[in-house]
């Protein structure tokens, strides 16, 4: 693995193996020397085309426990607004020898044209881009869900994948990248994926997708499943008439108060997630938001160690243990 | 007196014969080795290669004045011979726009100096292609350009009444508007087909109804005023559908494929190398095959290039800030030999009807698309369809490197091409231009 770009072209093998390093990695984050000498001497460059403090800020706190040098270079603006060229901004970084290039864009598919350019030689990380693809995310997911699995089994996580959980994605699937990643990697690794989302934020050939589709939040939430997953609700999109009102939106389609109600009057296993930042109120609501069953700070945890174990793989790009030998 | 004698060629893929030029038209044509051929002629030996007619481009961006960095008209026409094209219709959407008698006899005029091949302005329908006025679409007719064809290509003219008032206006000289069609709000921010690979992608679609709406608004609308309309770069299993149902109707309507609808598909876009990228988009593999299916049964008319040559610079940058279009015209012929001849769908008979006879037709060309026989202009291609050939576009005369087939092979190759009766190209390259 040279790159990662898609969670599409991730094995079942990979991908463990990605969330067995987490684990370990998490295990670090928890001593009181959170720091590991693994990349001592590299050089990680967080390239933001897209303001994402959340994203730069863990990928920025993972390269530094594995004590890698970090460049952040926010090249802001719009993609669209002609300032420096991705090619000059790619060459400028292999010019200062960076060893991976984190990279966060507003344009689909800029990441794969970074690695296949032929700009530049560095492992290329894709951090988000456009609507296409945002593995990072998709695997802190699953390495949340498989700490869920784990707590509720008493199994150990390390080797455990996904098989037979149900996990539910709802919200706005046709502008997400969060949803895009999370299907591929989650069926990969055996877990049943059933969107919910209106119709118009659905996208209209979709029949190759290794998942279900719905409209129907409760009929879905009444199966009980593992895990609901809620998606951030961009407001522009109520401008652009994809739904009538957030209101009419939250009634459809938001985990409000009644349906965690029912949940627990089901005694449902069910955890909520969320990417953040969430809008409280609309796709989420704060008893949602703060029950017991909200896994959302173990995902921003999780982050930090998926995106260690990604950065030590690619950059140490052999089987060796991130940890120095004892002697 | 200049003469030249083209010999053993296959007149549209018949048997073979010997071809006479004299002092720029056919004068002779007969068995091979059976004409009287005049001292010091020229003897250009054409064994085992096609003569057809010179192809007539009813659609190239020439992007003079205004974008001489992408292409003017001397390299754009170069390029045409070289891919045996001997009338090319330059679009509107040059800068300034070619709303006026002024820019589209400036085109006309750097047309005749270069000397490579015909060109025929075509106007813009509204002023600045803004969509909202008609330009001065008589005073174009009326120009030394002598305008017969008006679009707004590029952009769609989408206001209905605006779309009806053209097509009214121009039966006054017999001209023809073509329509690039594409419903605004249904493709705002539309970067590739919406379909299973822009699903995958997460790139904002262009679905195939935004054309088909318009092609069906407007050949009711043509049929309403009884004008002549043409669809420029028809994409869609559905379109050619509406197309077919019009023509059963008699609507006047002629419409266009181009070669890279013919032959690629969206898929390519998986690679996100903006190559791929172009307007209307590339379509799926069912389209690519309806639309083949379409030219061999008549619903498609002619084969326009839409060759539309870019910067490195607009090219080589993210998707979705990367320009939209692919060169074209030195490719043109190999594709549809490819497509459409080597597949079986057609013969060359039919290939000098959609990239000669049809188009000079639509435009009313008389010089133009003529059968090879004594007295006819001697606009002329030869083409081996021997062989298969790497693409590569640092070769090509065109200034614009942004072609598709980058890497592919394809057969055939143009040996050389007459316009009236001067070879402007000869083994495959350009040669000199016809000084008048």
């Amino acid at each position: 693995m040279k790159h990662l770009l898609t969670t599409n072209e991730l094995s079942y093998r990979e991908a463990v193996r990605i969330l067995d390093t987490a684990d370990q990695m998490a295990a670090v984050s928890s001593r009181s020397v959170k720091k590991l000498p693994a990349l001592r001497g590299r050089t990680v460059v967080n390239l933001f085309f897209e303001d994402s403090t959340r994203t730069r800020i863990s990928f920025e706190t993972a390269a530094k426990r594995l004590s890698a040098d970090v460049i952040n270079f926010s090249a802001k603006g719009s993609s669209v607004s002609k300032g420096e060229s991705l090619k000059d901004t790619a060459q400028t970084l292999m010019a200062m020898s960076a060893d991976a290039v984190v990279i966060r864009h507003a344009s689909s598919g800029a990441p794969q044209q970074l690695a296949d350019s032929g700009w530049i030689d560095a492992a290329v990380i894709n951090a988000g881009d456009g609507k296409h693809a945002h593995p990072t995310q998709a695997l802190l997911d699953a390495m949340t869900l498989r700490r869920v699995r784990s707590g509720a089994t008493g199994v150990a996580s390390t080797g455990m994948d996904l098989e037979g959980m149900h996990v539910v994605i709802v919200g706005d699937v046709l502008h997400s990248r969060v949803a895009r990643s999370n299907v591929w990697l989650l069926t990969t690794l055996g877990a049943r994926v059933t969107l919910v989302a209106p119709p118009t934020l659905v996208p209209v050939a979709m029949d190759d997708w290794p998942c279900e589709v719905g409209y129907d939040l409760d009929a879905v939430l009444a199966e009980a499943p593992d895990a609901v997953m809620m998606l951030r609700l961009q407001r522009e999109r109520m401008n652009a008439a994809f739904f009538p009102s957030e209101a009419e939106y939250t009634r459809g389609w938001g985990l409000t108060s009644q349906r965690v109600q029912r949940l627990e009057d089901m005694g449902a296993p069910t955890v909520f997630m969320h990417p953040g930042p969430m809008n409280r109120g609309l796709e989420i609501s704060s008893e949602a938001a703060d029950s017991p069953r909200s896994t959302v700070l173990e995902q921003v945890a999780n982050g930090v160690a998926v995106r260690m174990a990604v950065l030590f793989l690619l950059l140490s790009g052999d089987e060796s243990s991130p940890y120095p030998s004892e002697n | 007196m200049s003469s030249y004698l083209i010999s053993n060629a296959r007149p549209e893929g018949g048997e073979p014969a010997d071809l006479l030029l004299t002092d720029g038209v056919i004068g002779a044509v007969g068995p091979v080795g059976t004409l009287d051929v005049p001292e010091g002629t020229d003897v250009i030996d054409a064994a085992g290669a096609v003569a057809l007619p010179g192809l007539v481009d009813m659609h190239t961006h020439l992007r003079e004045p205004g974008h001489e960095d992408a292409e003017t008209v001397e390299t754009g026409t170069r390029a045409a011979a070289r891919g045996g094209f001997t009338a090319v219709f330059a679009m509107a959407n040059s800068h300034p726009v070619a709303d006026t008698a002024g820019v589209v006899e400036q085109v006309w005029q750097l047309g005749r100096d270069a000397g490579w091949c015909d060109v025929h302005p075509v106007g813009a329908v509204t002023v600045g292609l803004g969509g909202t006025q008609l330009s001065e679409i008589r005073a174009m007719a009326e120009s030394r350009a002598g305008v017969r064809m008006f679009s707004d290509d590029g952009k769609c003219v989408h206001d209905p009444v605006l779309m009806r008032r053209a097509l009214e206006y121009v039966k006054s000289f017999g001209g023809i508007i073509a329509q690039h069609a594409q419903e605004p709000r249904l493709t705002e921010g539309a970067q590739m087909n919406e379909g299973a690979v822009s699903a995958d992608l997460g790139l904002t679609g262009w679905p195939a109804v935004a054309e088909e709406a318009i092609i069906a608004r407007d050949v009711l609308l043509t049929q309403h005023v009884d004008s002549r309309l043409h669809i420029c770069h028809l994409s869609t299993k559905g379109s050619v559908d509406i197309v077919r149902w019009a023509k059963e109707r008699g609507v006047a309507v002629t419409a266009e494929v181009t070669p890279h609808h013919l032959l690629l598909t969206d898929e390519l876009v998986r690679t996100f190398d903006p190559v791929y990228k172009v307007n209307p988009p590339l379509r799926t593999d069912d389209d690519v095959q309806a639309l083949r299916r379409a030219v061999a049964e008549g619903t498609i008319d002619v084969i326009g290039t839409d060759h539309a040559p870019h910067t490195a610079e607009d090219k080589e940058c993210e998707w979705s800030c990367a320009a939209h279009g692919m060169t074209g015209l030195e490719t043109a012929l190999a594709v549809v030999q490819s497509t459409l001849v080597d597949t079986g769908l057609i013969g060359w008979e039919r290939v000098a009807q959609i990239m000669s006879r049809t188009p000079a037709r639509i435009l009313g060309l008389t010089d133009q698309g003529q059968e090879l026989a004594p007295g006819a202009t001697a606009n002329i291609v030869l083409w081996d369809p021997s062989g298969q050939t790497p693409v590569d576009p640092t070769t090509h005369a065109s200034k614009g490197r942004n072609s598709p087939y980058r890497g592919m092979t394809l057969p055939g190759g143009v040996r050389a091409t007459f316009y009236r009766g001067h070879p402007v190209v000869r083994d495959g390259e350009p040669a000199t231009p016809l000084t008048r």
